[in-house]
């Protein structure tokens, strides 16, 4: 008896592992995905649709970023603006993402494999992604780069990049702190191996007249947020010649924040990219400014383009990127953006 | 004994007469094909079109391979008793060295790659030899290398290059023929494959013919049931133990130079993670975490498992968001069948020894 209890049970697990699935599934794409490739007799069914009824354009386009943009608050953001460019286009949008390169290539590939319509790729690695992106463009995809890989994405053959140039925003941010008049600015680096942080330190080690230190928390980066709160913090007593920091992500601006309002509160703060938190201290005046790369642009523009080149051969920018960035937010706009930021679109 | 002994022509009861079922049943890896199976045919109905192609195969077959090599590595090292958690981040140190070589020094990458296998035995023979000497768990000792490789990845990558990364690694010669060899595409059927699916075919045969034909193979498990039991019958434990720790560095070693050679560059951060990735493949393949027990084919199934995941996924049409949950809920559902199947497969060969000695001793 207690045997077959247990081999039920085991079942009963396996049979969860399935209905769980099948739920999480969202409705209305199952039918697309088993097309593969579009096909218009195959169309999501009527009661399936979504309530605005869009009509569907059989697309499929894959996403795939170099972060788990369901784990990322920036890569969230992303993910949100191209989930309401699909939606508004009747697009069917894949998406996914890791730190990893090799896992980042494969996925790239397996839309490939999966038969997709169009390729939003961010180039963080440009090599590790080179074969891939190319792979995509022989294959017919069109591809659109996005966030890093400005430098990179014609030679791959990409229709367009949309982003922000991370040197330009560098330099802004070098500008801003003379005119809050700082003299040593600490660059904090919380990515192993993406080379737009490195960028963007690089443009403020440009404009900055004072001294730029790079310091370097990836160890704990966006993981370990305590970790890394304190790191900043015992590099501020440290060296306490240091009188701005300079965040690169929105999370580490807050773990920023706190490791200088407990080392004495003597920094002046900025930080790349927005937050809700980031917000809120722009407000209050613990931060001086965020560099704004618009992010939401960066999903829900790639998924216009590759609408406009499927169905209508166009390509946008000319030649150049298309640049969401650099804005800058400050106690005299924040207001306003904070709004938006608390729908996710900012 | 002595009755086998007094009556030849009886069946010795250690030799009992097993039905298919049971030897099948016995077999550590029966968990994680059940689970392969499953999960194969879920998505054979959710994403037929893809899943059921040829080119569907390749791509699970990708992230299979390069994890499966280290899975099996990593199951050798569990039956044999140990854990070693620095097997992730030296894919990336060997990666690093290999590129540095390579990209600083203008090396040609055979040597570059010679060099950074020396290094990774080298720490393998470490790892090994702090172990049987210290007495500490492998768990304690390799977590030590783990941080002092990541710390080291970071802080000499960063040092040579200003950066942390190496790339334009293709530009080192013999870099195309080495390729060639360990990661490049190969037209089957009509889809791509990699190469490093052969690599990983060939490792797992390999090692599953050391674990079953040879006196290794009877030594690994014996170093992990019982080391001391083992060295009293004259199992050389101390020296297999190191053997493995230097075959999962290897092992690592091989990935290590297969993600250098696809990506043409190395991160610092690559690997990290991974190890427990490793360890969840052998344990979903049948490992015991106590030691010996497991099988090299069933971690190569919980790599295929951890392939299929991946790709299904996508297929599909999910949010990604959910890929670790549904890795949690296979680690659960593998290891209750094998456990289940174990258990089941124990019982009956007890329950038929005892029916033997019984009529046996009722004989005479």
């Amino acid at each position: 008896m207690l045997r077959t209890t247990r081999l039920t049970l085991v079942f009963v697990i396996l049979g969860i592992v399935a209905l769980v699935f099948a739920a999480c599934a969202p409705a209305g794409q199952a039918p697309a995905q088993e097309a593969g490739a579009p096909a218009p007799e195959e169309a999501a069914p009527a009661e399936e649709a979504p309530a605005e009824q869009v009509a569907q354009t059989g697309l499929v386009f894959g996403l795939a970023v170099h972060d788990n943009p369901a784990e990322s608050l920036f890569w969230g953001v992303v993910e949100k603006g191209a989930r309401d460019a699909a939606e508004t286009y009747g697009i069917e949008l894949k998406s996914g993402g890791s730190l990893d390169p090799a896992e980042q290539a494969q996925l790239v590939e397996t839309y490939i494999a999966d038969g997709v319509d169009g390729l939003i790729v961010s180039l963080a690695n440009p090599d590790a992604l080179q074969d891939s992106v190319t792979k995509a463009v022989d294959a017919g995809i069109p591809v659109v780069t996005i966030n890093s890989g400005v430098n990179v994405y014609k030679e791959l053959g990409a229709i367009t990049h949309v982003g922000q140039t991370e040197f330009v925003a560098g330099q802004g941010a070098g500008e801003r702190f003379n005119a809050a008049g700082a003299s040593k600015v600490m660059c904090v680096i919380h990515e192993e191996g993406n080379i737009g942080l490195e960028e963007r330190c690089a443009g403020l080690e440009d404009t900055f007249q004072g001294e730029v230190v790079r310091f370097n928390v990836a160890t704990t980066g966006t993981r370990d947020v305590a970790g890394t709160s304190a790191s900043i913090q015992d590099k501020l007593i440290a060296d306490s010649g240091i009188d701005g920091v300079l965040s690169l992500n929105p999370v580490i601006a807050m773990a920023a924040l706190d490791a200088v309002q407990a080392a004495g509160g003597n920094q002046m703060l900025a930080t790349f990219d927005l937050s809700p938190d980031v917000l809120d201290a722009i407000e209050a005046g613990d931060i001086l400014f965020a560099i704004d790369q618009q992010q939401y642009l960066q999903g829900y523009l790639p998924v216009v383009f590759l609408y406009l080149y499927n169905t209508n051969l166009n390509t946008v920018g000319g030649g150049q990127p298309v640049l969401t960035g650099p804005g800058f937010v400050d106690a005299s706009n924040a207001a306003q953006v904070k709004e938006l930021a608390a729908r996710g679109t900012r | 004994m002595t009755v086998t002994a007094t009556s030849p022509p009886k069946t010795d009861e250690r030799l009992a007469n097993v039905g298919l079922v049971q030897i099948l049943l016995r077999r550590p890896e029966i968990g994680a094909l059940l689970g392969a199976s499953v999960v194969w045919i879920f998505f054979a109905f959710i994403a037929p079109t893809n899943w059921l192609s040829i080119n569907g195969v390749a791509r699970i077959l990708d992230p299979s391979s390069t994890l499966g090599i280290m899975a099996v590595a990593v199951a050798l090292l569990m039956i044999g008793g140990e854990f070693d958690l620095s097997a992730g981040v030296m894919t990336g140190t060997t990666g690093l060295i290999t590129g540095l070589l390579a990209v600083k020094l203008g090396m040609n990458i055979w040597p570059a790659m010679f060099i950074s296998l020396l290094f990774a035995l080298l720490v393998g023979y470490l790892n090994g030899l702090m172990v049987i000497k210290t007495g500490l768990p492998s768990f304690i000792v390799t977590l030590a290398t783990f941080f002092i490789l990541r710390g080291a990845n970071v802080g000499v990558t960063r040092l040579v290059t200003n950066q942390v990364r190496v790339a334009g690694i293709d530009e080192a010669p013999g870099f195309y023929t080495a390729r060639m060899i360990f990661n490049t595409e190969f037209t089957f059927l009509g889809a791509e494959f990699r190469t490093t699916i052969l690599w990983w075919i060939a490792i797992t045969v390999l090692a599953t013919w050391v674990l079953q034909r040879t006196p290794w193979g009877s030594w690994i498990f014996a170093a992990g049931g019982d080391p001391n039991a083992a060295r009293n019958v004259g199992v050389p434990a101390n020296r297999v133990k190191i053997a493995l720790f230097m075959t999962t560095a290897s092992a690592a070693w091989l990935v290590g130079m297969m993600n250098d050679l696809r990506l043409r560059s190395a991160v610092a951060s690559q690997g990290i993670g991974q190890e427990f990735v490793y360890i969840i493949a052998a344990v979903i393949g049948g490992c015991l975490l106590t030691g010996g027990y497991g099988s090299a084919i069933g971690a190569s199934i919980g790599a295929l498992i951890f392939g299929m995941a991946r790709v299904g996924i996508v297929f599909a049409g999910w949010d990604t968001d959910w890929f670790f949950s549904f890795l949690g809920i296979m680690l659960l559902a593998a290891v209750l069948v094998n456990d289940y199947t174990r258990k089941q497969a124990e019982a009956l060969a007890v329950a038929r020894a005892k029916a033997r000695t019984e009529s046996e001793e009722a004989e005479p």
